[in-house]
């Protein structure tokens, strides 16, 4: 049961659109910087498979410029 | 206690943002995220929270530290500390998990026919000082050294100075802090007479202006540099970064100024030179606080073995200097230094407008200079002209970097020429502690032996033949360490280390001893500000694990010193520190009480009437001002800061046509020095797994190098290949590369040089000459 912590880099200007296109995805919570283009992602899924998956979606977003992962826990 | 699944996964995810939190941070200093979802960090749950200086820099914030079940599983910055206000960096984070490393050292080990055997705790410790014996009666009592660390406890460094100073005879023990601090010390003792900075960290909350010199204090002291910022944001201070490399605190700072390698000498004259010509200086604090001294130049470098130096200051006056000073307009240190005249008058600007506080923060980057005292002499120079000095917001600050190279290192003074109170040559200074220590004042040696890097040439010509190595990694450390390793190898050579994890200096050990760490003992650590803090044992040592305190107390009985080492187990480090706060007695450095220490988060000395001492000198904060004035640097017989002529000196070896690149080497913000205990935190060894070579990026095109290719780094001393970094995190200028020293696999002080600061004799790891090919 994964959870993970990404910093995601959007696009220029594109902060809010891809704020609002991870909140749209299940299994996901965002934490937008205030005053710096930058969004915290955290992921929660049930297994590694529904991780990459997840993964996969957020990275295929056209607003995000770049995804990196900080930390990752596993609480099985 | 009962934590439930939903609970512990709760716990995690904010522990995950958390961790997110602070990789921003470090990123971009200063960013911020809604309350609302700060808030959501963990507050306690079913922990108990318990208070500790933090394991790493030596910053020395609060953390509280959450044990659940007998581990330490959660750490937190503590709101109630006045240091970090509840901040925490990503060491601190994550600092409880390099408690609990796969490969813990947990039994005692013994080298036996070039492998080691486990042992006891008992039969290790008789091993050691059956060795010590031996060695003593055939080699004579100087045959024996402890070489110790920054990151030793008050209680450590007090106890081994005790035992080697007081009871065997001998001023073989030195510490890691040589490395790091003993410019800043030397700089202290001849600017002031006394060793410390005189402000505190409240300064940060009254300044209008930041110098950094050389100190890239967004990765290394990020805590303090979110004050910095936070300060911008409240009041719009300026930061002025002053350094030979872009980096991090550079793309923070307001400014970014870059200067040629060891031509910060230059510069500092040069302000020094402006503030005076431009009327800047202020005249009734220089007349009435100051005096002005010369020394001796052209010291050469401490290559050669044996090497001796002793200064020889002599009084001159004001025209004297100012004359010295014409040498350093702006408009001629600008062809020295690259830094043009205009930026020069820039900061002098600064330093002169009698409107404006000024802090000057530094930490490695003049210490481990070549002439790192003369460099600590300047900027204070600029301070005392100005007299901008000792009171709120107008403060020289030498930061550390380890949790008590302070504490440890420089109060309770285990360098071979110190003494806890005092210097071991001074008659009085000895019958002072010979007393406390109960011991003959004839067993204190009144000649200082051997300073680090002499320490290790000693042990390689065999003058020392054992060495015991507590809470440090030289085997990683050392500058031009191949000389030193192999010196640690040679026959009729005895090696001890403690330590908590295998690395590269437990390597050369014949027992290694493991340790007990951080809040797995009690123990006290001294941070930057004179800051003193107490941390209780908190959980049980892994395996046969026993602190480094200890470990010296039970070799010091078998060794005959019971009547001196009388502490009970129980009892221990209550009777070391309160044995050890009588050196300090008197308004000048008096230490809190452990009562106080352990209900607040740390106190600062000189502790009197039960309050701390945040600016030293000024006689409306510091107790022992008695000169009925304003300001009396009373550690100084004339109650005078002495003003230095220092010049502008090259360093020893500078790029040549064989060698035409500067080498400078450093640290990074995911590890804690050597990596030892860093790089077996996951996330940590993940976001920076391996050493490599910054290098200009248009040399980088022209030699047609890019990020993670192979580079090969050539100096005198050998050669070594890493993998290239290209405008990632730090951006050197063309002609210099940068190496950070954490990783034990690319030994870049394989190749580094051993020349030192003569008066402090603190190496110089920022500067040799290297040749670079892509290979």
């Amino acid at each position: 049961m994964p959870i993970k912590s990404y910093l995601a880099h959007p696009h220029n200007g594109k902060k809010e659109i891809l704020t609002k296109a991870i909140n749209a995805l299940e299994h996901c919570e965002v934490i937008p910087a205030e005053n710096e283009n930058l969004l915290i992602v955290v992921t929660e899924t049930d297994n590694k498979e529904q991780e990459d998956l997840l993964k996969e979606k957020i990275e295929n977003i056209e607003s995000l410029k770049l995804l990196a992962m900080v930390s990752g826990f596993n609480t099985k | 206690m009962y934590t439930s699944l939903t609970n512990r996964r709760s716990f995690i995810k904010k522990m995950a943002i958390m961790s997110a939190m602070t990789a921003a941070a470090t990123m971009f200093p200063g960013i911020l995220f809604a309350e609302e979802q700060e808030e959501k960090l963990p507050k306690g749950g079913n922990l108990d929270w318990k208070k500790a200086p933090c394991r790493f820099c030596g910053v020395g914030c609060g953390v509280l530290v959450g044990v659940e079940n007998g581990k330490a599983v959660a750490v937190k910055g503590d709101p109630k500390s006045p240091v970090n206000k509840g901040l925490c960096c990503v060491k601190g984070y994550h600092s409880v998990m390099s408690i609990y490393g796969k490969d813990r050292l947990t039994k005692p080990l013994v080298k036996k026919n070039g492998k080691y055997v486990e042992t006891s705790m008992k039969e290790a410790l008789d091993l050691i000082a059956s060795k010590m014996k031996t060695t003593i009666k055939d080699h004579g009592k100087d045959a024996v050294s402890i070489y110790g660390s920054g990151q030793w406890t008050i209680p450590d460094g007090y106890v081994a100075s005790k035992l080697f100073k007081g009871c065997i005879g001998t001023n073989n023990v030195e510490a890691n802090a040589r490395l790091c601090m003993a410019s800043a010390v030397t700089g202290f003792l001849t600017s002031f007479g006394l060793d410390e900075p005189m402000g505190c960290y409240e300064d940060i909350d009254h300044a209008d202006v930041f110098i950094l010199w050389g100190n890239n204090m967004a990765e290394m002291h990020p805590v303090l540099f979110s004050r910095l910022l936070d300060q911008r944001l409240k009041r719009g201070v300026k930061i002025i970064d002053f350094a030979t490399r872009t980096t991090r605190t550079s793309m923070a700072a307001d400014k970014s100024i870059i200067f040629q390698p060891q031509t910060d000498l230059a510069v500092a004259n040069a302000i020094c030179y402006e503030i005076i010509k431009n009327g800047w200086v202020n005249k009734s604090f220089v007349e009435k606080h100051c005096s002005f001294n010369k020394g001796l130049t052209n010291m050469g470098y401490g290559l050669e073995d044996k090497y001796k130096f002793k200064d020889k200051p002599e009084k001159i006056d004001f025209e004297a200097y100012k004359t010295f000073l014409e040498d350093y307009t702006p408009e001629k240190v600008e062809r020295i230094s690259g830094v043009s005249a205009k930026d020069i008058k820039y900061m002098a600007a600064y330093y002169g407008d009698p409107n404006k506080k000024v802090m000057s923060l530094w930490c490695m980057g003049m210490n481990q200079h070549t002439r790192g005292t003369w460099i600590n002499n300047l900027v204070y120079n600029i301070h005392l002209l100005t007299g901008k000095i000792s009171t709120p917001g107008n403060s020289p600050f030498s930061l550390t970097g380890q949790p008590s190279a302070c504490g440890t290192v420089r109060e309770v003074g285990t360098l071979t020429h110190k003494l806890p109170h005092g210097v071991v040559m001074k008659k009085e200074h000895r019958e002072h502690a010979a007393k406390i220590w109960d011991v003959p004042v004839e067993n204190i040696d009144p000649k200082p032996t051997y300073h680090t890097v002499e320490m290790f040439r000693a042990l390689d010509r065999g003058d020392i033949k054992f060495m015991w190595i507590q809470v440090t990694n030289p085997m990683v450390t050392m500058p031009k360490l191949k000389r030193y390793r192999d010196a640690c190898k040679k026959e009729g050579r005895f090696i001890v280390v403690s330590d908590i994890y295998p690395t590269p200096t437990t390597d050369i050990a014949d027992v290694i001893l493991p340790s007990a760490m951080w809040i797995e003992r009690e123990g006290m650590y001294g941070n930057s500000e004179r800051r003193t803090q107490y941390f209780e044992q908190m959980i049980q040592p892994s395996g046969e694990a026993m602190s480094d305190t200890w470990q010296i107390v039970e070799v010091a009985k078998r060794l005959g010193y019971e009547k001196q080492f009388y502490y009970k187990e129980e009892t221990h480090i209550e009777e070391i520190y309160n044995e050890y706060r009588r050196h300090h007695e008197g308004k000048k450095h008096a230490m809190a009480p452990l009562e106080v220490l352990k209900t607040q988060p740390g106190a600062q000395w000189p502790y009197v009437d039960g309050k701390s001492t945040k600016w030293r000198f000024n006689s409306e904060y510091d107790p022992a001002c008695s000169n009925g004035e304003k300001f009396h640097f009373y550690g100084k017989p004339d109650g005078k800061a002495v003003i230095w002529q220092r010049p502008y000196e090259p360093a020893p070896e500078v790029p040549d046509k064989d060698y035409p690149f500067w080498l400078c080497t450093g640290r990074v913000i995911e590890h804690w020095h050597t990596g030892s205990m860093t790089r077996r935190i996951p996330v940590l060894h993940k976001a920076m797994p391996h050493a490599y070579v910054e290098l200009n990026p248009e040399e980088a095109k022209q030699m047609q190098i890019r990020t993670g290719d192979s580079v090969k780094l050539t100096t005198k001393r050998g050669e070594i290949i890493l993998p290239a970094s290209v405008n990632e995190r730090g951006v050197p200028e063309k002609g210099q590369v940068f190496v950070p020293f954490f990783d034990e696999n690319m030994l870049i002080n394989d190749i580094t040089l051993d020349a030192f600061c003569p008066i402090s004799k603190q190496p110089d790891y920022k500067k040799c000459s290297v040749k670079v090919e892509k290979v």
